[in-house]
């Protein structure tokens, strides 16, 4: 991507189309940091583009005043990633839902990540299938009542994190569906980083889940329930920051700064880019306090980087420059 | 030059068909292989058969473990791999006993005594041993300790047992070079190359093939040698070619024609794999080779190639089909190009993987939720896939809509020669992207072209021109989504009005031999040879046949109804229940199809065909 010249805002990514989410649904807020996040990315706004599946979530490259294409149930990555390859030089983006990735495009969503390629993948998790009018998903908790479990649902969950990290990723954050200010950033972040990136958004459906994520993001609990890691600072959190996280045998563990004659130098320091998945593992895993912002992000070479080395390897070694190279090399006789 | 200097007698020949067969792991393949391009560089026209099993391996002698090769090879036009046996070049005893009723009465059957064992004669199910009770006493055997010769003849090269076995085959060759007046220089020559790092066995094979040639010179069961004259064909330089290597070169040859980059998405499926296998090899000429996870992303990674403005196919066979379906009806909605190709194999289900069938049409046509018409086109000899999957790319980019490929697995692993076409000689390949010219503000994403209706094509990364399309029904202008009742009906007949315009693009359908007569026999995809000369032949013999074939199938040639009408009956060939048949009917009601139909995974044999053709004339 070439320097941008022109200096972009939101409403430039804004599209004449009108948002038909219900109303106070996090999807709001996620669209709105992404037309926040695009004009601070160095992106040209030409060579942006959204892809996305199918469910609420997916209606978001509508939206968006870029090219953009709304594909069929679960194959964003696979389109995502024919549109990388034929051109790596755009700025790609999967749009996804719980049910869309992690249920029919299940396959997709782990092969994507396990290749690498410089894409962004944003997750809306509400834990229920919206647009299909609220049965429930691979994220729905045991006991969750919903159309398809009227009596409590007895599938076990999905946690996004842990399947992407069993996949290879090497990009994965989380956030709140109700942090604007953060949410912006990591979009920022998440274009800037080389590789595949899978930004998990804990996001709220005020019609068949409402409050599913009450006890972590609402803003009275937030300081409290959530610890957002930044890499090369310590594992603090809390409305006194006077919380955080040390490593007792195996496990982690919440103390309290200044009690036991803990001192935040005990803390552990974040290392997003540390190669070894461990610490990201039980990271991600943590029911309290749920980690948000840059869980892990380490960097490898692309798989558009891998086949373009290889393809200028195979160029510069061949005899063939034009098909009729190839047609008439070999194993010809006249007639 | 070695050649066949002999003092036996040699007698001339037109045409002969050879079979050879044996266990999976015996090398039929290569042998056949190697015979067919010999003829092939000696001038005879030729078309050839591989017949083997799904397994990769399957038990050693067992029947269903049988592998083979047929060669039809000419001083004449030769458009089948031929129906009755001449020579049958046999391995074992299960190869005999599952290929033995296609060997004409009389003629020669050459075997491996060696491996007539009791443990081998008992897997392939024979009660007593066909060699010693009388059962092959209609044909001429020759019975050769090959096994044993070939030891024989490598005892001092100081070689491990397998590596000395796995040579036999190549006695069995030099013989048939022999036998035929063949050189054996090319096959010297391949050793050679495929061998380069391992000239012992280069040499092994070198000297097993001799010593099968000069086995057969002196033998006296083999009283003389053939010889069958370069065919008649024009002049030029040939290569010999099976169909899905020419689908591969002809995408190749389209994407260095538009000036777009190929990118090929696809999942390994029996038998379409091979394209899959040529265009991983072509980095240089900058294809995308992208082997999927699965069909549907095969397919979808196309079409996100296509919106990004690469020249998109996706290679698959009938399964595969069924599972893009969906995805297949998005980019019919998008307008987007896209050529889909089809390797039919048997079905339904699984099927029969390595084994040929037309059972596919219906699902090419109608396999898809919704109204969803494509342009569908098919091949029907090994080299013509060249042209077909060029013709399948120029539709596409020119018409902005999706191609459906049909080909099979007979033509696509039957080879045949193929008269080297240069790029210069290919029609020009117009597309339709904007190359970032033209006025943004007055540009709608669905306008379209007043001829064939087809939409522009505005790629990411072209300034001003951005949009958004899906799979949701879009306004006829601007593409956004709409559910105006009338808007969609009138988008379902645009996308169905730009499929039919395309017959004014295509060549008008030609009936061969005859342009009217007493019967017209119609076809389609890969069972042109062996209609072509069943119906040359009874033209030959005074009867007033025609044949049609289509590689248009949607939409037909405009002057289809008018062929017809010409014709006293009309039947309808095809390698399965009558799919084509009940297409024609229901587009032409004035006339009455008869039918014939094979549901074997077996081509069409000709004596089949015109006895049937015989039945509705007399």
């Amino acid at each position: 991507m070439t320097e941008v010249a022109t200096k972009y805002t939101f409403r430039d990514f804004t599209s004449d189309q009108e948002v038909r989410w219900c109303p106070g649904c996090d999807d709001y807020v996620i669209l709105r940091s992404m037309q926040k996040a695009l004009p601070e990315m160095g992106v040209k706004k030409e060579d942006v583009v959204f892809i996305s599946g199918i469910g609420c979530s997916s209606r978001f490259p509508y939206y968006i005043d870029s090219y953009g294409m709304h594909g069929i149930h679960g194959r964003a990555p696979a389109i995502a990633s024919g549109v990388k390859l034929a051109n790596p030089d755009l700025s790609v983006w999967v749009i996804t839902g719980d049910g869309d990735s992690l249920a029919i495009g299940g396959n997709h969503f782990i092969h994507v990540l396990r290749r690498n390629l410089d894409l962004n993948i944003i997750l809306f998790n509400n834990e229920i299938y919206g647009l299909t009018k609220g049965q429930f998903s691979p994220t729905s908790l045991i006991g969750q009542k919903t159309k398809t479990s009227p009596y409590g649902n007895t599938q076990p969950p999905f946690s996004p994190g842990e399947l992407a990290l069993g996949a290879q990723a090497r990009f994965f954050a989380r956030i709140g569906g109700n942090t604007p200010k953060e949410m912006t950033q990591l979009f920022i972040d998440a274009e800037k980083y080389k590789g595949t990136s899978l930004i998990e958004v804990l996001q709220n459906c005020p019609i068949f889940n409402d409050g599913c994520y009450k006890n972590i993001t609402d803003k009275a609990v937030r300081a409290d329930k959530q610890i957002h890691l930044e890499h090369g600072k310590p594992m603090i959190f809390g409305k006194e920051r006077n919380k955080g996280l040390v490593l007792n045998g195996l496990k982690l563990e919440v103390i309290t700064i200044g009690e036991n004659g803990i001192a935040e130098s005990d803390l552990l320091i974040h290392d997003a880019k540390e190669p070894d998945s461990t610490l990201h593992s039980m990271l991600v895993k943590l029911e309290y306090p749920v980690a948000t912002g840059i869980i892990r992000a380490v960097e490898e070479l692309t798989f558009e980087e891998r086949e373009e080395a290889l393809t200028n390897e195979v160029k510069a070694s061949s005899k063939f420059n034009k098909v009729d190279d190839l047609f008439f090399s070999g194993e010809t006789y006249e007639v | 030059m070695i050649t066949a200097k002999t003092k036996k007698q040699q007698e001339v020949l037109e045409a002969v068909v050879i079979r050879f067969v044996g266990d999976s792991g015996d090398g039929m393949q290569l042998t056949g292989t190697q015979f067919s391009d010999t003829s092939a560089m000696f001038g005879n026209d030729i078309a050839t058969f591989p017949n083997y099993p799904a397994e990769i391996r399957a038990p050693q002698g067992s029947l269903y473990g049988v592998s083979g090769f047929q060669v039809h090879i000419g001083s004449v036009e030769i458009s089948t791999p031929g129906e009755d046996l001449d020579l049958l070049v046999c391995m074992n005893p299960a190869a005999l006993k599952t290929n033995l009723s296609a060997l004409k009465a009389g003629h020669t059957i050459i075997i491996d005594t060696d491996s007539f064992t009791k443990k081998n004669l008992e897997k392939a199910l024979y009660a007593s041993n066909p060699l010693e009770d009388g059962s092959l006493n209609n044909y001429r055997v020759i019975e050769v300790a090959m096994t044993s010769l070939t030891k024989e003849a490598l005892k001092d090269m100081g070689l491990d047992n397998k590596s000395i076995t796995r040579s036999k085959n190549m006695f069995a060759l030099g013989m048939v070079y022999w036998m035929y007046d063949r050189d054996m220089n090319h096959t010297l020559d391949f050793f050679d190359k495929k061998f380069k790092t391992k000239p012992l066995i280069a040499e092994a094979n070198s000297k097993v093939l001799k010593t099968g040639f000069y086995f057969a010179e002196t033998l006296e069961l083999i009283p003389n040698s053939f010889t069958i004259s370069p065919s008649k064909m024009p002049k030029g330089t040939y290569r010999i070619i099976n169909g899905n290597q020419a689908t591969a070169w002809g995408f190749l040859a389209a994407a260095e024609k538009s000036g777009l980059e190929l990118f090929l998405g696809s999942y390994p499926i029996t038998p379409a794999s091979d394209i899959l296998h040529e265009l991983v090899k072509h980095k240089h000429f900058g294809v995308k080779a992208f082997q999927a996870e699965d069909e549907i992303a095969g397919i979808t990674s196309s079409i996100g190639a296509s919106f990004a403005g690469d020249f998109a196919i996706t290679t698959t066979s009938g399964p595969g089909l069924a599972l893009k379906g969906e995805a297949v009806g998005l980019a019919m909605i998008l307008e987007l190009p896209l050529v889909i190709v089809n390797v039919q194999r048997g079905g339904p289900s699984t099927g029969l993987p390595t084994k040929t069938e037309q059972s596919d049409l219906l699902q090419a046509l109608y396999g898809r939720n919704g109204e969803s018409p494509l342009i569908v086109i098919a091949a029907s000899t090994p080299a013509d896939c060249f042209d077909w999957a060029y013709e399948a790319a120029r539709l596409t980019l020119e018409h902005m809509t999706p191609v459906l490929l049909l080909t099979d697995g007979y033509i696509a692993n039957g080879s045949e020669p193929w008269k080297i076409k240069s790029i210069n000689e290919m029609p020009s390949i117009t597309h339709k992207q904007i190359s970032g010219g033209g006025n943004p503000e007055k540009w709608n994403v669905y306008d379209r072209d007043a001829v064939t209706l087809a939409r522009e094509w505005a790629i990411p990364g072209t300034k001003g021109f951005e949009h958004r399309v899906g799979g949701l029904e879009k306004d006829k202008t601007s593409g956004n989504v709409s559910y105006v009742p009338e808007n969609h009906e009138y988008m379902t007949h645009i996308r169905a009005e730009k499929v039919d315009r395309v017959q004014n693009s295509i060549p008008d359908l030609k009936s061969d031999f005859n342009d009217e007569g007493d019967l017209l026999v119609v076809g389609w995809g890969g069972t042109f040879g062996s209609l072509h000369s069943a119906t040359k032949q009874l033209n030959d013999e005074g009867y007033k046949i025609g044949h049609v074939h289509f590689n248009y199938i949607n939409p037909l040639p405009k002057n289809t109804e008018a062929v017809f009408s010409k014709f006293k009956k009309i039947i309808v060939c095809e390698l399965n229940n009558g799919q084509l048949a009940s297409v024609l009917r229901s587009k032409f009601t004035n006339f009455e199809f008869s039918q014939h139909n094979k549901i074997q995974g077996l081509p069409f044999g000709v004596s089949e065909l015109t006895q049937k053709f015989k039945s509705l004339i007399n």
